[in-house]
């Protein structure tokens, strides 16, 4: 391997029924990012069927050359026929980094492409940067949030990282951006594709995930059951784009779908606004929140690490805050 | 029926501390446990052995110490336990980790390999698929639940919106996540057995591999560094009653233009 052979910084585009994923527009973000300072291209991977109308979004959110990979074997994900299409894509246009989502798609597809290609792949990363030496310092949690790690992948190509998403922020979209489409046909080893898939099914949950909501409502062993987080639900209802979600303890209780937990082994949220109620703070739950832009917390214990973290700490009961908090702010926010 | 089961031995991570004076983990006293995701696995292993009678083989890679898990995995019901120990695997990243099991399954008869999603440590999730591919074997990952019928597996994954239904034949690695089953207990006549029965201790001699991409060495990611996380300045923090409170956050809210 020659590694100045390796140029440009290469996004999974992640999409699914042919919506392209959140994650894939904040992974152009973080990539126009460090590309400026490589002065290096941004290209964006995009396999599926009937997808190549996506391009152009994908450019308005900041990439300079788009490859689509258009092929019915490519219209739901499975690990191999996108890991045949991936491979070839980097064995001909040899990025030198390929960032993925971590999603379930994302993590079953990087470690499989990592080995195949013989290089580096560092998981769920929090953050990215461009060494003096040119290098990707690949950042993330380890022990349960407890340590942060800097890793680098120096000797091979392509850097390969997955990050989490709602952990870095898409660029505004911009109708103007200008770039180039290519079409890119790959070779397929049928014999390899010995998985099937029998049913794809989505289980209606009547909700927004809670990584896009700007006011989430999270709630946990203080709230302590399934009315309690009624309260909280009302209080959300308030908020034009406000969710409810919770700490692991009331999903482990079995009151709250694991959707809605944020935290180390749940989602990594940044919402506008974080409420905390009921929620001591445990580090596994301030690794999925702390980076939001203002958080308030309610606890009646005043040592409960969660006032660490918090902008605004109230020492009082959450079952007596909550209902006030929310006639008021109903009234407040009908006076505008 | 021939069934694999990686487990691996990690610090219960939910009882680690920082020393707040010298930012280094504390790890005196923090209970090492077989990873939960783990254990989900070689639960179900066992449970395809109750109804097939499989043949189920336990493998680590770790420190002399793993042979408690892989002792705990006899006691639950398995049938060999094998601990990869080496001072050449010392190093591993994920890709040389995953490059020294799949040397050491390759040296075994089977049909399955099971692995658990992701160790509680690392949280990386990429060991399994890398072995699966240093193997060339299907897999499906996320699995929480599993059926077997003459060759064809018919699991269940779990997605983010939902779940798939995929069907892979045999031989094929599954990850499967803890909360897939209830794993059994060790029974009492188990754990007097466990410490009888002999764990096979393999090292970088005995498995099919090329030394060089073993350890460090074989390892493509180094850590430059490592770090706690800087203290965020807390906000102030209020000892008041509801009412004052409710003025205290909403003009909060006006001062921050949230509303």
């Amino acid at each position: 391997m020659e590694k100045t052979d390796y140029k440009n910084v290469f996004v999974f585009a992640e999409q699914r029924d042919g919506v392209i994923q959140s994650v894939a527009l904040e992974l152009l973000g973080k990539a126009h990012e460090l590309a400026g300072i490589l002065n290096e291209k941004v290209v964006a991977v995009l396999p599926g069927h009937n997808i190549s109308k996506h391009a152009q979004m994908l450019i308005e959110y900041g990439a300079d050359e788009v490859i689509c990979i258009d092929e019915p074997e490519l219209k739901d994900y499975l690990t191999e026929q996108y890991a045949q299409t991936i491979t070839q894509v980097v064995n001909k246009f040899k990025p030198s980094i390929l960032m993925i989502g971590a999603t379930t798609i994302g993590r079953d597809l990087g470690p499989r492409l990592a080995a195949r290609l013989t290089t580096g792949l560092t998981a769920d990363c929090t953050r990215l940067e461009i060494s003096e030496e040119g290098e990707l310092m690949m950042t993330r949690p380890a022990f349960g949030g407890n340590l942060m790690a800097t890793i680098m992948c120096t000797e091979h190509r392509p850097q390969m990282s997955t990050v989490r998403p709602g952990v870095m922020q898409k660029m505004e979209r911009d109708a103007n951006r200008k770039g180039n489409v290519i079409t890119f046909k790959p070779e397929f080893d049928k014999s390899k594709f010995l998985v099937r898939m029998v049913e794809n099914v989505k289980v209606d949950k009547g909700k927004v995930d809670i990584t896009d909501a700007k006011v989430l409502v999270s709630g946990g062993r203080g709230v302590g059951c399934k009315e309690g987080f009624e309260k909280l639900q009302a209080l959300a209802d308030v908020f034009p784009n406000a969710e409810v979600s919770s700490s692991r303890a009331m999903v482990d209780a079995g009151i709250i779908d694991h959707d809605r937990q944020v935290g180390q082994t749940g989602k990594t949220v940044r919402p506008d606004l974080y409420f905390a109620l009921g929620i001591s703070g445990a580090i596994q739950h301030l690794a999925g929140m702390e980076e939001s832009d203002f958080i308030i917390a309610v606890n009646k214990d005043k040592f409960a690490p969660i006032f660490s973290v918090a902008d605004l700490g109230i020492v009082c009961d959450l079952n007596k805050v909550v209902p006030l908090l929310t006639t008021r702010l109903a009234a407040e926010i009908e006076k505008k | 029926m021939n069934i694999v089961v990686c487990i691996k031995q990690v610090p219960n991570t939910n009882e680690i501390k920082i020393n707040p004076e010298t930012g280094t983990l504390i790890r005196d006293g923090v209970p090492s446990i077989m990873n939960p995701d783990d254990k989900g696995g070689l639960e179900m292993a066992l449970r395809l052995k109750d109804q097939y009678g499989a043949n189920v083989t336990v493998i680590t890679m770790g420190p002399p110490q793993a042979d408690a898990i892989l002792r705990e995995a006899f006691a639950m019901g398995a049938d060999r336990a094998i601990l990869l120990t080496d001072r050449k695997f010392a190093g591993a990243d994920t890709l040389a980790t995953s490059y020294a099991l799949a040397g050491a399954i390759k040296t075994l008869d089977y049909d399955l390999i099971i692995a658990g999603r992701q160790a509680i440590d690392g949280d990386t999730a990429q060991v399994a698929p890398e072995m699966a591919e240093h193997l060339g074997l299907p897999q499906v990952s996320y699995a929480i639940d599993l059926k077997y019928n003459n060759g064809l597996c018919t699991v269940k994954k779990e997605t983010e919106e939902g779940y798939q239904i995929l069907e892979v034949p045999t031989p094929c690695v599954l990850t499967v996540l803890a909360t897939a089953n209830q794993p059994r207990y060790m029974s009492v006549k188990g754990i007097m057995e466990a410490f009888d029965k002999e764990v096979e201790i393999w090292t970088a001699d005995k498995i099919d591999v090329d030394p060089n991409r073993l350890g460090l060495k074989g390892s493509p990611t180094r850590v430059k560094k490592s770090f706690t996380k800087p203290q965020k300045t807390p906000g102030q923090v209020y000892e008041v009653d509801a009412e004052e409170a409710v003025g205290i956050i909403i003009s909060k809210l006006k001062e921050k233009f949230i509303i």
